[in-house]
């Protein structure tokens, strides 16, 4: 069980407090696209996704950043069992989706860089470690279910 | 590969970097001793701690050595010759360290420009620092 000091859950319930879904998860889906474009392969029917203009103004794109980082709510909901809560979207992205397990940290990464952004200064070395942390479980768990 | 534009975007964060050398470099490194601290472990000899001389001087070495190879991407193997040697023989740092020092130091960049850290700016940065990445390892074997 991984096991959290009272920093980390109050830094990382800190910044989900705050989060603007639907500015975050649009920014963050479309960075990882712009930044490592052969995750659109998992995005073949989402339309024009042909430049990082394009990628930008996608509405499908849009929509599915907000899904995506509302997912994590989970996680935070439950952060003494990440592990298992993430179960059944873990088969979900193996059985059906067929993501390699390693795109989810590349998005974990984009979603770091745009944290970044908006909190300037405040994303200090330690609340950087802590959200890092908080992300890399997360990825871990979905990543578990991969036969 | 990076094209025309991209190496313009790379060379324009490079000079916005290099007055503030210090800071960048210093924030970077202590972003990645924070949350890899597996990396700590190359600086059991200096002292690390946050604004000490050690860390500011060698923070401002590191990101002076990016800027200064952004001025001519296609000759970073001769540019780095120096320090291509001086990691493969002396520092023998494990090369998947690059990756994660570059990861913080677009985090640093993230912090320091907001929003002008446009997806494209991420992607260039990315492919450049990974490049050179590439080119510091090529001595070690």
């Amino acid at each position: 069980m991984v096991e959290w000091t009272d920093f980390e859950r109050a830094t990382i319930q800190g910044i989900f407090d705050k989060m603007e879904y639907e500015v975050v998860g649009p920014a963050a889906l479309c960075r990882c696209l712009v930044v490592y474009p052969w995750t659109q392969r998992y995005f073949g029917n989402f339309g024009n996704l042909y430049n990082a203009a394009a990628i930008l103004a996608n509405p499908l794109v849009a929509k599915h950043g907000t899904t995506i980082l509302h997912g994590l709510d989970r996680a935070l909901k439950n952060m003494d069992n990440i592990k298992a809560t993430y179960a059944e979207l873990s088969v979900l992205h193996s059985e059906k989706l067929h993501v390699d397990p390693d795109n989810f940290k590349l998005l974990s990464d984009c979603l770091t860089v745009v944290i970044a952004a908006k909190m300037g200064a405040d994303f200090t070395p330690d609340v950087q470690a802590a959200f890092q942390k908080f992300l890399s479980v997360v990825v871990s768990a979905l990543g578990r279910q991969y036969h | 590969m990076l094209s025309k534009k991209e190496k313009e975007l790379i060379a324009e964060i490079c000079g916005k970097l290099t007055p503030v050398a210090e800071d960048i470099g210093s924030d970077a490194l202590l972003r990645m001793f924070a949350t890899f601290p597996g990396t700590k472990t190359y600086f059991s000899h200096l002292d690390i701690s946050p604004r000490s001389p050690h860390l500011l001087s060698h923070g401002k070495k590191i990101v002076l050595a990016i800027a200064e190879g952004a001025k001519d991407i296609s000759q970073l193997a001769v540019s780095l010759g120096p320090l291509q040697t001086f990691h493969a023989y002396q520092l023998r740092i494990v090369p998947t360290n690059f990756k994660i020092l570059s990861h913080c130091m677009l985090v640093t960049i993230a912090c320091h420009m907001g929003d002008d850290f446009t997806p494209v700016a991420h992607a260039a940065m990315d492919k450049y620092l990974s490049a050179f990445a590439a080119v510091l390892a090529e001595k070690y074997r």
